[in-house]
């Protein structure tokens, strides 16, 4: 008779249990020396656990499944001409906006993972970090080799790595990313894991993959979702590294909360983009920014976070702040890219009437009095010829380098919002008390970052004019602009025939 | 109603592997408010949300390991606590 196959439980245990052990010839300081600077006390690193229990086997055959399938659906997608029952090809700026913005954010965590799989002192962790750096790896691969598709038919999608490190707006998730790197690791996994995939991911791949599939993109749709139930793991990790850091000792507490507020804080300002994606850029959108807040951060966050707070865990610092923005901030930052239009790799357009009748449904207390009547300005200026795009480089703010676009939505949303610490005799502007707390304390760190209108300037991004700069971004002149007149706009026409068929204008 | 303040869910994809786990958790959960997205389809339970591998069995009539979940896990929202017979969220 065969042995009884082991459970579970059991299976998991062998995995991560006794494969490490005590060194004697070097010190273990010396073997793991960036997982005490920080001040996180560990006592005993065998009460950390992954609730999946996944072990390698089961990993591999499981994660080989999720390719499969998706490889299916990418040949099929591409024999069977799928660019051709999008929604609208004005659709693709979101899809261009990923692929520069996000998949380099993926890579961006492989690599940090990698490094918390060799440098955590506990074999369960350094595992589940493991598996969580194959992850990221596959996300970033995957999506190259979905999004490359429409890399034969449109522009835009050429070079998103090297722009990556380049443009003015993808500086945002980059200066994330690498924010969270040059920390150490139990700040990066509760910057990562938790506040940007427990708290805060569901806004980018939930609404985002289903508008995907709203739009007819089943490329995305497949690549995202594939991604998606990895993400659910790593959201578990980040839930359990929380708990495992706050029931191991108390004076990790303080430390914990502090990273909390500054990456949510942080992730948050990050996916202003996203909301940008969702209520503007998608032709169909199901859902709107609004309403993905409510349902995944008020609710949801909120359900979470008073299960934390057992341990004395609070609600992120300035979070009331972002709900009372959720009614303004998807309206803010597309303003900006229609403004700054001819400096971006995507297309920009102005929504049409249905677009802002719908806007005006789900944002009854601010789009028709704030924002509407901006839209209807320049779609009047674009008719009669007038509208120009903006001549001057924006003001960054220092922490999150977004454009200080963000207002006073307490008090006076009309208010730009503006903050000023000083540093060293120097000045350094934020666009919030969130970015401001973060810059105050660490001020060395954030003096430093690379600010791409800064580096312009100083003529470090390939010249004076603007031409010159995309150039350097490697951005071609049909990249960006507007959508009506493009050669994406000529090509949909083509195959799609009739003007009609035209969803933004 | 649920209340709101102690929701847990589950977001699987809107296919036919996932049918099964669907029509398991309905009957298991007969409070669960199960809604079809786009593309997903989000399950929440108040406080709470099991799926027994015995039941998503008897749907497909074969051998189902749990962890065969992961080929069609979208998002989840709870402490997760898994092992061969269950899946299960919960707030505590």
């Amino acid at each position: 008779m065969p042995a009884k196959k082991l459970n579970l439980r059991k299976r998991y245990e062998l995995l991560t249990r006794g494969m490490g052990w005590e060194t004697t010839h070097q010190d273990m300081d010396d073997v793991f020396p960036y997982d005490s600077f920080e001040g996180i006390k560990i006592t005993d690193w065998d009460k950390w656990e992954d609730p999946f229990r996944l072990t390698m086997d089961a990993y591999w055959k499981f994660q080989a499944e999720k390719e499969k399938k998706l490889y299916a659906v990418i040949d099929s997608f591409a024999q069977n001409n799928g660019q051709t029952n999008l929604s609208d090809a004005s659709y693709l700026s979101a899809i261009k906006l990923f692929i520069t913005g996000v998949t380099p954010l993926e890579y961006g965590a492989h690599r940090g993972f990698a490094h918390l799989g060799r440098h955590f002192r506990g074999d369960g962790a350094r595992i589940a970090c493991q598996m969580q750096a194959i992850d990221e790896l596959r996300h970033a691969q995957t999506q190259i080799h979905t999004i490359s598709h429409y890399n034969k038919h449109f522009n835009g999608l050429h070079d998103p790595f090297h722009q990556f490190d380049r443009v003015w707006y993808l500086s945002v998730p980059k200066s994330f990313v690498e924010d969270a790197m040059t920390a150490g690791p139990f700040e990066f996994i509760t910057s990562i894991s938790f506040a940007f995939e427990y708290v805060l991911t569901n806004m980018l791949f939930v609404p985002f993959m289903s508008g995907a599939a709203y739009n007819g993109d089943m490329a995305t749709v497949t690549f995202g979702f594939s991604a998606q139930s990895d993400e659910s793991r790593h959201m578990t990790l980040g839930l359990e590294i929380i708990k495992f850091m706050l029931e191991q000792h108390e004076d990790n507490l303080p430390i914990v909360q502090r990273w909390m507020d500054k990456h949510f804080w942080r992730a948050y300002r990050l996916l202003a983009l996203v909301s940008a994606m969702q209520d503007y850029m998608l032709t169909n959108s199901p859902l709107s920014w609004k309403e993905a807040w409510d349902v995944y951060f008020v609710e949801n966050g909120g359900a979470l976070f008073e299960d934390l707070s057992r341990y004395g865990l609070k609600m992120p610092k300035y979070h009331e702040l972002a709900t009372a923005e959720a009614e303004h901030l998807s309206h803010q930052v597309w303003s900006v890219f229609c403004l700054l239009g001819n400096a971006t790799g995507f297309h920009t357009f102005l929504p049409t009437e249905e677009k802002m009748d719908w806007l005006s449904e789900k944002y009854p207390n601010t789009f028709d009095k704030y924002y509407r009547p901006r839209f209807e300005h320049w779609a009047k200026q674009k008719e009669e010829g007038t509208f120009q795009y903006l001549a001057a480089l924006p003001q960054l703010c220092q922490v999150c380098q977004i454009p200080m676009i963000f207002t006073e939505v307490e008090t006076d949303p009309m208010q730009l919002s503006f903050r000023v610490s000083e540093y060293k005799g120097d000045k350094y502007n934020t666009c919030s008390d969130g970015c401001k707390d973060i810059f105050d304390h660490e001020p060395e760190k954030y003096a430093q970052a690379w600010l791409p209108v800064h580096q312009i300037f100083q003529g470090n991004s390939g010249g004076a004019t603007i031409p010159e700069v995309l150039e350097w971004y490697k951005f071609a002149p049909e990249d960006g602009g507007d959508y009506i007149g493009s050669q994406d706009h000529a090509r949909w026409q083509e195959w799609k025939g009739a003007d009609d068929k035209v969803k933004q204008a | 109603m649920l209340d709101k303040k102690n929701t847990v869910f589950l977001i699987v994809q809107d296919n036919e592997d996932a049918r099964p786990i669907i029509e398991a958790v309905e009957q298991d959960n007969p409070d669960a408010n199960i809604q079809y997205q786009p593309g997903m389809v989000r399950m929440e339970g108040a406080g709470q949300l099991v799926v027994n591998r015995e039941t998503v069995e008897e749907q497909i009539g074969r051998e189902w390991d749990v962890q065969e979940l992961h080929l069609v896990l979208v998002s989840l929202a709870g402490n997760v606590d898994e092992d061969e017979d269950k899946f299960e969220l919960s707030w505590h």
